[in-house]
């Protein structure tokens, strides 16, 4: 039986269904793992995402052909059972789990084992052909508990506070962002956000995610509010002449790629947090053997390494050629902000 | 162990000195004094001896691991250094961060490891240490273990920070923890807080340094009270002689005597109670060798034989603040000249020289003396007052520097960057190019010349004629031309036309000029030729 996902130059395509998987390319009908641009592009049909991922979808693409569905919700296209698991990455973020003719492929797209407290816990879906990602698919990453990070963070920013000093967090403004409001005790000082972080905040509001109150920095029209107050941001703000109006601060990245100290000291930033919305090594590992497959692809991230490390643990493993890039120490498609 | 890794880690996620300079003296006060005294040791570079090869070392933290070898140089690949690498791929577990050891003890752990015959013997125990370590510990015991721990302190920062911690007045914390001591053999007490009789023997006079020349008519009328120099380009140093020790310090008040062992015949040829003032000049066949090769000298702690006589160096001696033990600032510069170049005569060495002094009757002459500049290596004059006192710091009146005209070239602006500091957030970091053939190579890097009205210009205008961005850095559309000034030119590797502007800066936007007017490669080729700074 010939493989039932296959990569296309428009990307991951399921045969039987006629439908892409986070297609690369502008596609007729297009399945969505989740927001994030790499996986949602512009220009697709249709597209079917979980509910949560609907208007965060619209938020990013504008004004699409979307229909969403439950969790675990079954459909069924030319013989073909679809469903969508939950993958915990972000909300709305999704497995998609393709069944047909006995036979069940399952679609990471990306994920965490970590309850983040804005996502549907990941779910380990059982299969017989596993694709994953592997964005930090190396044993050096093995990321301390989230707990103990949003710890040192509010510690931080506390320091900062207490000598009158601003601290601009750096994150994705989906998903990170809104993990760091749902964590951080944010109750007795004013939160600033960055105007890609507000959109985000909007959309996962709608999606019916409970997020605390923050005031968008362009609308402080008096910068000494700023002083000691905590501010999120894109990376891609870093080093821009947005950031002239906050006064004396300091900056911090919060990103799995921090677990690197190259990566921070190259990026310029005072401090660096490791907390990713990725699974870390020993989660890929955990995953990969937890759906009990007989066959794994890895897509993106250290695919080569990461695919005959499994190869020498006696699960088959390959890599699939893909356009994702998983987490990138820059996020690159937010605009600027006059 | 776990209060100085939280010192590595917070040194390296700050690049403010003050910072530093607390997080140390804070380490030294509540540290015990064998932690001291080794958080001291590694600071100024010394290091336990290594447990074992790298590649042991790979194989032992794979099998702690439970990973393959060829794994675990896949990571470091990526994350680029072993000993951080190494405390990664170790799981951390509810067993790690039980090691209370301090610091010294660690040390003491590493020596006797190394000590160790059989491999299996070391391996065990690292491994056992592995396992009893947060990774922020691993880290820096890997480093200790390997011999790789830099810290990116200087001396002169660590100095500071001692100084902060115990109120010990710098020079002599320098001059302490600059000699030869080995933290196996000598203790805290004895190192730093034990009050010597020669304490102050190493102390060094504040500089008298000279202001760019402003005003050349006192001079041209009564150019009998000036003496003429040539302006050396070296590193501006001060010869210390002492009961029969010596000191050389550089003029960023760093104890530099190691660095330069030419040097040290002085110590038994310089009367007890002399301090020269002079520069520090690489030299061969008469003349000085370039800046350029003067900075391999500047930075190695390690001088290997090969070295020194590539770059051998000198000290060119133009004053002398202490003679026979006694201050002698205040003596008129004439008399301290004659003491100078009597002393220089009879000491009689190729490494110790007088930097000749002429008088000039006519400002021709002034004119000649400065024309012979660019042949000898000097990079201008010093005009001195005859009768001028040694002053301290940098003053108006009795020392002028006049350097030569700056060279000059016309370049296309090509890339901009972000500023830092003041100008973060303007387009600030420019690259520059001359024409080869048909293409525009860079050239220079330029930061400063242009006025704050010509940078927010420049600033608009690049935001609107960005072609592309990488990363931090846009390229533009070649429009613009600027005058460059530089100090010299020299061939370069490094630099994808061959060659390095030394100093460059802005020095007008030639508005007037179109590209096609700027000048090319074969322009400064043709000046490296006949400069010959190569």
């Amino acid at each position: 039986m010939s493989d039932l996902i296959i990569s296309t130059p428009y990307g991951l395509y399921c045969e039987p269904a006629d439908i892409f998987l986070d297609p690369w390319q502008s596609v007729p009908k297009a399945i969505i793992t989740h927001a994030h641009s790499d996986h949602a592009r512009r220009g697709c049909g249709s597209y079917l995402c979980h509910h949560h991922a609907k208007p965060l979808l619209k938020a990013r693409l504008g004004d699409i052909n979307v229909q969403s569905v439950e969790y675990n919700e079954k459909i069924i296209i030319n013989g073909v059972t679809i469903s969508l698991h939950p993958a915990g990455h972000i909300p709305g973020s999704a497995q998609i789990r393709i069944e047909y003719q006995g036979k069940v492929w399952v679609f990471s797209g990306d994920y965490k084992l970590h309850h983040d407290g804005i996502s549907t816990n990941f779910e380990l879906t059982p299969c017989h052909v596993f694709i994953s990602e592997s964005t930090f698919g190396l044993p050096f990453f093995q990321w301390p508990p989230p707990d103990q990070v949003f710890q040192e963070i509010q510690r931080w920013w506390m320091k900062n506070k207490s000598e009158g000093v601003s601290s601009i967090l750096f994150a994705y403004s989906l998903g990170k962002a809104q993990r760091l409001l749902a964590h951080l005790q944010i109750s007795d000082s004013p939160v600033f956000v960055h105007g890609a972080v507000h959109t985000m905040n909007e959309a996962c509001k709608a999606a019916g995610i409970k997020l605390p109150e923050t005031l968008r920095v362009s609308e402080v029209y008096d910068n000494r509010l700023f002083k000691g107050a905590l501010v999120i941001a894109p990376s891609s703000a870093n080093g821009t002449p947005w950031l002239r109006r906050f006064g004396p601060y300091r900056t911090a990245i919060v990103s799995g790629w921090m677990a690197l100290r190259g990566a921070r000291r190259w990026q310029a930033a005072d401090r660096g947090f490791v907390l990713s919305d990725h699974a870390d090594w020993n989660a890929l590992n955990a995953v990969v053997k937890g759906t009990g497959a007989g066959k794994v692809f890895v897509t993106h991230g250290y695919t080569e390494t990461f695919s005959r490390w499994l190869c020498e643990n006696g699960i088959p493993a390959a890599v699939l050629h893909s356009q994702y890039t998983g987490e990138q120490t820059t996020e690159t498609e937010t605009a600027e902000e006059s | 162990m776990k209060q100085f890794a939280e010192l590595f880690e917070r040194l390296d996620q700050t690049n403010k000195t003050l910072e530093k300079i607390q997080l140390i003296a804070d380490y030294l006060q509540q540290a015990c004094d064998e932690d001291k005294l080794w958080a001291i040791a590694l600071f100024t570079g010394r290091k336990p001896p290594r447990i074992a090869h790298t590649t042991l070392m790979r194989q032992w933290a794979a099998r702690c691991a439970g990973l393959p070898v060829w794994l675990v140089e896949e990571t470091w690949h990526t994350v680029g250094d072993l000993g951080e690498t190494l405390a990664g791929i170790i799981p951390d577990t509810s067993e790690n961060n039980r090691n209370q050891g301090t610091l010294h003890e660690m040390i003491h752990q590493i020596v006797t490891i190394q000590s160790l015959k059989d491999d299996s013997e070391k391996e065990r125990k690292v491994t056992a240490i592995w396992k009893s370590l947060s990774r922020k510990e691993r880290l820096v015991f890997n480093k200790l273990c390997a011999g790789s721990l830099r810290l990116g302190v200087s001396q002169g920062l660590l100095v500071k920070a001692i100084h902060h911690a115990f109120q010990i007045p710098e020079e002599v914390i320098s001059r302490r923890i600059m000699g030869q001591w080995d933290p196996f053999t000598t203790t805290f007490k004895e190192l730093i807080l034990q009050p010597g009789e020669n304490d102050n023997i190493a102390k060094p006079y504040p500089f008298y340094l000279a202001y760019p020349l402003e005003e050349e008519t006192d001079i041209k009328n009564n150019l009998s009270g000036w003496l003429i120099e040539f302006k050396w380009d070296g590193i501006r140093a001060q010869i210390i002689q002492r009961k029969k020790e010596l000191f050389i310090w550089s003029r960023g008040e760093e104890l530099v005597t190691d660095r330069y062992p030419e040097l040290h015949f002085l110590k038994d040829v310089l009367p007890d109670g002399t301090v020269l003032d002079g520069e520090l000049l690489a030299w061969k066949e008469n003349k000085p060798l370039s800046f350029q090769l003067l900075q391999k000298r500047i930075g190695r702690k390690t001088l290997t034989r090969s070295l020194l006589s590539e770059i051998p160096v000198i000290f060119m001696a133009y004053d002398i603040t202490e003679w026979q033990g006694l201050d002698i600032r205040n003596k008129p510069l004439s008399e301290r000249k004659e003491i100078l170049y009597g002393l220089v005569s009879s000491v009689h060495s190729p490494a110790l020289l007088y930097s000749p002094v002429m008088n000039a009757e006519t400002w021709d002459q002034v004119l000649h003396f400065k024309s012979l500049c660019k042949g000898n290596g000097s990079e201008g004059l010093m005009l001195k007052k005859t009768n001028s006192p040694y002053e301290t710091g940098r003053k108006k009146g009795n020392w002028w520097k006049w350097k030569l005209d700056p060279f000059t070239i016309d370049a296309v602006l090509i890339y901009a960057q972000y500023g830092h500091g003041r100008r973060a957030g303007l387009l600030t970091d420019y690259t520059f190019a001359v024409w080869n053939e048909h293409q525009l190579v860079p050239v220079a890097k330029a930061y400063s010349g242009l006025t704050n009205e010509e940078i927010t210009e420049l600033d608009k205008w690049i935001k609107k004629h960005t072609i592309e961005k990488f990363g931090p850095v846009r390229s533009v559309e070649p429009f613009h031309v600027f005058e460059l000034a530089f100090e010299g030119i020299q061939q370069s590797t490094r630099h994808k036309s061959g060659v390095a502007l030394r100093f460059p800066r802005i020095s007008r936007w030639r508005k007037d000029k179109t590209v096609r007017e700027a000048n090319t490669l074969q322009d400064l080729k043709a000046l490296l030729q006949t400069t010959g700074q190569i």
